[in-house]
């Protein structure tokens, strides 16, 4: 295949998909560097791939983007994080928040808020007490929650299961969503 | 290397345990067991990364920093009961075939094994490589807990099967234990901080090694893999990341790990999605061997002589005959090797592993003329 471009062959390929519209590009590899697509390492393909939104946004080119200063944990800048992908240190999430958070959206499906497992020791604080009684039910009040959200889940299953007359899959989930069912009332209990 | 006595800081060969009398290895569990739907899984994983709050994360830290975590954590991980046996390897101080053993047995990346110098101002380019290690429970290799890769933990729980549930309660289990003696970096918003932000939230990544050959042959993989893409999960080759499906091995992961709750991501793909991968892939074989079975006897039995008689032969070409071989054993075509003998095969190959067991190092030459005498003992030919 020929570049798009020019007469070289073309070894870089990318397809775009924006709104449903596909859009192909060939190119040989001078071409694509020009573009700014060839021999790019997986960090600058990350980093390509989550700030796309923020340059696509940036429509008049020399508009003032928002600039955070230095990570005060570690020294990083966001143009830092830019080039490898990687953050400096934990502090660098609160420092660039602003400018994480958009990017984080796009590459967790729309998700800004953890919703999983929290470390016992801080569960227990943000309860008020470390005391060991205030970890446990901290901890079981996340693995309830935990069992509630996979009953949920596994309820939408069994019901889409049934309807397209999946029977041997309905009864497997009916089996695990009798197995966590014993479960989660003791658990309540207990909390 | 440490020296410690209860630790022994061996590489895995030494391991005890359940061991194949030819090669001297010990037999990684995931690979040697049969496991839940094991016909077309091979093995679960679950991999939690997880940082330590108050320190640069590894790519950021300079070469004290990164010593000072790799101590914390080995000191914590070696006097904490997280299994019966672990092994400590100080990754920059074992010899490169060690690391490349560790990589093909899937306890450490590829990552890992290489690593990278650390940005430490005014030392020469040559300094020595920058510390890192992985802890790993013997004889088993379940566990394997790698020190200082991206990020400052990752622990990973590895099964034969489909046992992604298995995984995470033991994982998580391990989890609690290293976090009641380390402090997390951990964000009621974010969740578990990671370097890389597609890490953030849960910290998890869940995969499944599924051998799809059958769907290989129809073309069908290119379905399951767009499937695969439309709900957010990746599909990648024997080694993880960047590596090509040899051998019709295929690993099925989440990518999404912000916003979901680990039971949730779970449930999807115990219960639901690999489960019909698997049913995809068990429909594609029986109709290969009710509509085509002439067609199919003939490659499987092909594979087999090829591998029976080859003189030299490269890991990739092997790891294909060979997914032939497993999918005839399988489907009862040929009873004279058993599944468990290719999954042997399919890590004996490898050229760590290759030149372990001739005792040497090989050139790439050398290792296709020992690779086919090895399979040639190893399979009953000529």
């Amino acid at each position: 295949m020929k570049c798009d471009r020019c007469d070289n062959d073309a070894t870089v390929h990318e397809v775009t998909v924006r709104n449903g519209v596909k859009v192909e590009k060939h190119l040989c590899e001078a071409c694509a560097a020009g573009e700014g697509i060839g021999g790019a390492s997986l960090g600058e393909l990350l980093t390509k791939f989550m700030t796309q939104d923020a340059e696509v946004g940036a429509k008049p080119k020399h508009v003032h983007k928002p600039r955070a200063a230095a990570c005060q944990g570690c020294g990083f800048t966001f143009d830092q994080f830019r080039q490898s992908g990687l953050l400096g240190c934990p502090a660098c999430y609160k420092t660039f928040e602003a400018l994480l958070t958009p990017l984080i959206e796009r590459a967790h499906e729309g998700a800004t808020q953890h919703t999983g497992k929290i470390p016992k020791r801080i569960a227990a604080r943000a309860a008020g007490r470390e005391d060991e009684a205030a970890t446990e039910a901290a901890l079981a009040r996340a693995q309830l929650r935990e069992r509630q959200e996979r009953l949920k889940i596994l309820q939408r299953q069994l019901e889409e299961a049934v309807r397209s007359e999946q029977y041997e899959l309905a009864a497997r989930l009916r089996d695990q969503i009798r197995k966590i069912d014993v479960v989660a009332p003791r658990v309540e209990e207990r909390s | 290397m440490a020296d410690r006595p209860d630790h022994p800081a061996s590489g895995p060969p030494q391991s005890p345990g359940p061991s194949d009398p030819a090669s001297g290895f010990a037999v990684t569990e995931w690979l040697s067991d049969g496991g839940n739907a094991g016909d077309v899984v091979v093995s679960s994983r679950v991999r939690l990364a997880r940082n330590l709050a108050g320190h640069p994360f590894v790519h950021k830290a300079t070469r004290d920093e990164r010593e000072a975590v790799l101590q914390t954590c080995r000191d914590w991980i070696l006097s904490t009961k997280l299994s019966d046996r672990i092994m400590w390897v100080d990754l920059h101080e074992s010899p490169g075939i060690e690391r490349n053993l560790l990589v093909e047995r899937h306890l450490i990346s590829k990552q890992h094994a290489k690593g990278k110098p650390a940005p430490t101002a005014g030392t020469p380019v040559a300094a020595a490589e920058e510390p890192r290690g992985v802890a790993i429970s013997i004889p088993d290799e379940r566990l394997s807990i790698m020190v200082n890769e991206e990020d400052h933990l990752r622990v990973q729980m590895i099964r034969a099967g489909l046992a992604l549930d298995a995984c995470w309660e033991a994982a998580s289990a391990i989890d609690d234990k290293i976090e009641a003696g380390l402090d997390y970096a951990f964000s009621p918003k974010f969740g578990y901080l990671t370097a890389c932000p597609t890490n953030v939230g849960t910290g998890m990544r869940m995969s499944v090694m599924l051998h799809l050959p059958a769907l290989k042959v129809t073309g069908d993989i290119d379905k399951v893999k767009r499937a695969a893409t439309d709900m957010n999960l990746a599909v990648r080759g024997f080694f993880g990341e960047g590596s090509e499906a040899v051998g019709d091995l295929y690993q099925i992961s989440n990518q999404t790990t912000l916003g979901k709750p680990e039971g949730a991501i779970l449930t999807d793909l115990q219960e639901s999605i690999i489960p019909e991968v698997v049913q995809y892939e068990r429909v594609a074989r029986r109709n290969l061997i009710t509509k085509r079975r002439v067609a199919l006897e003939d490659q499987v039995y092909r594979a087999l002589g090829a591998l029976r008689h080859a003189r030299m032969i490269g890991a990739d070409e092997a790891m294909q005959l060979l997914s032939l071989v497993r999918l005839g054993s399988v489907l009862g075509i040929i009873d004279e090797v058993s599944p468990k003998a290719v999954a042997l095969l399919w890590l004996l190959v490898q050229p760590a592993h290759l030149q372990r067991v001739v005792g040497r190092e090989l050139d790439q030459e050398r290792r296709r003329i020992e690779r086919a005498t090895l399979i040639r003992q190893r399979l009953g030919g000529k």
